[in-house]
């Protein structure tokens, strides 16, 4: 008897252990249908047309995207810019050049920046940054694009350094060394064997970092300005979609117009994710299976 | 139909796995109890899996198929109804490489008992005591049970191994090439073991060498391939093979 | 000849330097902000009725004593959760999870749940917790999100420790007839647990310091009493950061710093934590 409650224990256990394993396929379409449960069925003819137009002002029906996405994009770009050559030459630096007692300190530095809240780069960036940029560019305010960039690249960081490094690690020692022994410098051995061969993980360190920065919210609100206007310059005040959901969900009455187009916006951000994590994992996986065959 | 002398039997069976690696191809073999058999060859030719299906711990790799029977005491533990953890209990193994389990030494001993439900402390106290006294190991660690089984070196930690074993009390011993990584003393310690220990128990081995098969063998059976190529009573398998290929393969002639 | 040597000698400096040039201004920027909080948050933070006292006078003076408490009530909450779901996704992945295209649809998802960004997450929760499930803005709906929010840190580094297990241990347990379940509860989970607890400390970390899952699901501007259950709205360190910092004028510097070196060392002795259980265990391992 005690034999069979033992073995009905089990299988219950074995049970849960699925379960929960299928459980993030479940959260993923859940999201989704959630996403599209509050936002299409809600709409009206109209409201597509009025998503079209260019302006976004919700008090008087104007659901224009354009300036969000184009927000969105300026953000992401400017970070980029500052994320690229910042993460990479980190990750080179650490990977490659660095004595170990050096390399020890960066890496948890680097960790520590990816454990930073989020706020508090944004309370950092009203308070010093902002400040810093109106006056050294001698703008109206320091609320702008630009600043929203600088700190977004900051937050993209630790994905990229971490995921590229790994990358470079993962080159192996003989390439490097029979680069050497043809007379390659170090630098030209760095540049032109060791940063090919782990392209394929640059390129997803810098896929995933930038996903990263185009979800980003609570900062990008506190440091862009807020204007929903489409952006003639980089030292302009921008709106992002992220920081549009974010500022305006709290005020709007539940199953308004606005109220859906607010989760459109959200869809569109999971839809965007969702690329940006298909084609970086598709790499990673076919990187794999030429390395299975290479193996076998 | 079932000789009582023969402990296991073995009808017909072949096995091949997904991957297509080392396969079985009919085998037919009487194991006698209270006798060491010995199975020996080139790597690759069967003798791990078939030990592998005695207790059923094939389950745990892709086979792609079995077909045959395997008898124990006239019972084919092939069949799907077969309570394969009793089986297992039944069944002992000891591996090539030594494997002490990340707990202390009479963790180590306790661990299958305590899995079958015993938790008299008198009871696992005999059993740690019975099963090391007969590996031989009793008086080297008798004083520092409760250390971690990671700290023996690694002729104790095999001992241990075969103790741990023991300690369930199991019908049928196998072992696969328990002295490949050990040194000379050490594996006579557990050559030693045997000799005694199969008075008890019906002991299957897998050598690391011809020598080795030679000094301990009752019965012994040469596998090639996955093919039982010649199976006979006592050392005459190592003196006056029958098989042509036996024969190469016992004076070195390949392998 | 000389001059060709010179060069290139002169590049591969330049290059170096260039690149030491790069990592400094990665590594200078988070010096700033840890010096700069820890220097000016410093005053606030130390003082004792700043951390248990309530915020008085439109948040303008009084302590953060709720936003501490919410915090950490939402930190438990999502452990609540994620813990025990994340660990058994990590144990099917790595203990039963056949090699099969179901499979890897799962690994699929946990990468996607890994991008999505967190505003998206409150949106969620926002539509299933609080309006559909009908939980209210609480720290039970906010504990949800967070909890889908974290999982995908605590698979794939709990994973990542029950793989590290030798698989060697496994099959000498099955062989002395021990059941999988029984395997994995006696052997492979201890062995794995400081990757596991490493694993779900980093999860934790990133919930606590989180603000756009909890905008619409828990959080609460300010509240004049502590929750009183799970049902309850909450204060939280971040969003509180974020208010103090965005939506009160002539908001005092010192409280704002000071919070924000709360929630800075909240968030980041999490992170030492981790760093310590790791490496202690790395030295204490047997195999």
């Amino acid at each position: 008897m005690p034999q069979q409650t033992e073995q009905w224990r089990e299988m219950l256990i074995n049970w849960l252990i699925k379960i929960s394993g299928y459980s993030a396929i479940v959260f993923v379409t859940l999201i989704f249908f959630f996403l599209i449960r509050e936002s299409l069925p809600g709409f009206s003819p109209e409201t597509f047309s009025r998503l079209a137009g260019s302006r976004w002002y919700p008090i008087e029906q104007y659901y224009g995207l354009a300036p969000l996405i184009a927000g969105s994009i300026m953000v992401t770009l400017g970070a980029a810019l500052v994320a690229i050559p910042l993460g990479l030459g980190t990750a080179i630096f650490i990977a490659e050049i660095a004595p170990r007692w050096v390399r020890e300190i960066l890496k948890p530095l680097v960790e520590i920046l990816a454990g930073l809240p989020s706020v508090v780069l944004g309370f950092l960036g009203i308070l010093s940054l902002s400040p810093w940029v109106r006056e050294t560019m001698n703008l109206p305010t320091g609320l702008t694009a630009f600043s929203g960039s600088l700190l977004l690249g900051m937050t993209s960081l630790p994905t990229i350094v971490s995921v590229a490094e790994d990358a470079l690690d993962a080159v192996p020692r003989s390439y490097r060394d029979a680069s050497l022994a043809l007379g390659a410098t170090e630098l030209q051995t760095i540049f032109l064997v060791t940063l090919p061969a782990a392209r394929s993980g640059v390129f997803t360190a810098v896929m995933l970092g930038l996903g990263r920065a185009i979800g980003e919210t609570i900062m990008v609100m506190m440091v862009t300005g807020n204007a929903a206007m489409i952006p003639n310059s980089l030292f302009s005040p921008v709106r992002t979609m992220t920081a549009t959901i974010a500022a305006e969900m709290g005020e709007v009455a539940k199953g308004s117009e606005h109220y859906h187009v607010l989760f459109l916006i959200g869809l569109t951000l999971f839809v965007i994710s969702l690329l940006v994590n298909l084609t970086a994992s598709s790499v990673i996986m076919r990187q794999q299976k030429r390395a299975e065959r290479v193996l076998s | 139909m079932v000789n009582p002398m023969n402990k296991v039997t073995i009808e017909n069976l072949s096995l091949e796995y997904s991957d297509g690696a080392e396969s079985l191809r009919g085998i037919n073999l009487n194991i006698p109890a209270n006798a060491i058999s010995v199975l020996f060859g080139p790597a690759g030719g069967g003798k791990s899996s078939l030990l592998r299906i005695l207790n059923r711990l094939n389950d745990l790799a892709d086979v792609k198929t079995v077909r045959g029977k395997v008898l124990i005491d006239g019972q084919n533990i092939l069949e799907p109804g077969v309570d394969v953890i009793a089986l297992r209990r039944k069944v002992g193994m000891v591996f090539a490489r030594p494997v002490p389990l990340p707990l202390s030494m009479r963790a180590n001993l306790t661990y299958g008992l305590e899995l079958a439900g015993e938790h008299r402390a008198a009871v696992l106290a005999e059993a740690v005591e019975r099963s090391l006294t007969q590996a031989a190991l009793w008086d080297e660690v008798k004083d520092r049970l409760d250390e971690p089984a990671a700290a023996l070196s690694g002729g104790q930690q095999q001992r241990l191994c075969l103790a741990r074993v023991l300690a369930l009390q199991p019908e049928i011993i196998m072992l696969d090439e328990p002295t490949s990584g050990l040194d000379p003393i050490s594996t006579s310690k557990v050559e030693a073991s045997l000799q005694k220990l199969k008075t008890q128990y019906t002991i299957i081995l897998v050598p690391h060498s011809v020598q080795q098969a030679a000094r301990t063998a009752d019965y012994a059976g040469f596998f090639l391939q996955g093919e039982l190529v010649e199976w006979a009573p006592g050392r005459a398998i190592f003196s006056t093979p029958r098989d042509k290929r036996t024969e190469d393969y016992v004076v070195g002639r390949f392998g | 000849m000389n001059k060709s040597v010179f060069a290139r000698q002169l590049t591969q400096k330049i290059g170096y330097g260039l690149l030491t040039l790069l990592t400094l201004l990665t590594v200078l920027p988070i010096l700033y902000i840890i010096g700069r909080i820890l220097l000016q948050g410093a005053p606030a933070a130390l003082s004792w009725e700043f951390l248990f006292t309530f915020p008085r006078d439109g948040m303008k003076a009084g302590g953060i004593w709720p936003a501490i408490v919410g915090t950490i009530y939402l930190t438990l909450g999502t452990a609540l959760f994620s813990v025990p779901l994340g660990l058994g996704a990590a144990i099917y992945l790595s203990e039963y999870a056949p090699n099969n295209r179901w499979t890897r649809l799962i690994r699929l998802a946990i990468i996607n749940l890994a991008g999505i960004p967190s505003v998206v997450y409150g949106l969620f929760g926002l539509g299933l917790f609080v309006l559909f499930l009908k939980l209210g803005v609480s720290i039970l709906a906010g504990s949800l999100t967070l909890s889908i929010m974290t999982l995908p840190v605590i698979i794939s580094t709990a994973e990542e420790a029950l793989r590290a297990v030798p698989q060697a241990f496994r099959v000498v347990s099955i062989s002395l007839g021990a059941t999988k379940w029984q395997t994995i509860r006696r052997i492979v989970l201890p062995q794995a647990l400081p990757g596991i607890l490493t694993g779900v400390i980093l999860g934790l970390e990133r919930a606590a310091g989180e603000t756009a899952p909890i905008l619409f699901t828990a959080a609460s501007f300010f509240l004049p009493r502590l929750p009183g259950s799970p049902l309850d709205a909450t204060m939280a360190l971040p969003y509180h950061l974020f208010v103090i910092s965005t939506q009160v004028p002539g908001m005092p510097l010192r409280i704002q710093f000071g919070t924000a070196l709360v929630l800075l060392v909240f968030v980041l002795s999490m992170n030492l934590a981790a760093t310590v259980i790791r490496s202690r265990a790395r030295a204490a391992r047997q195999w």
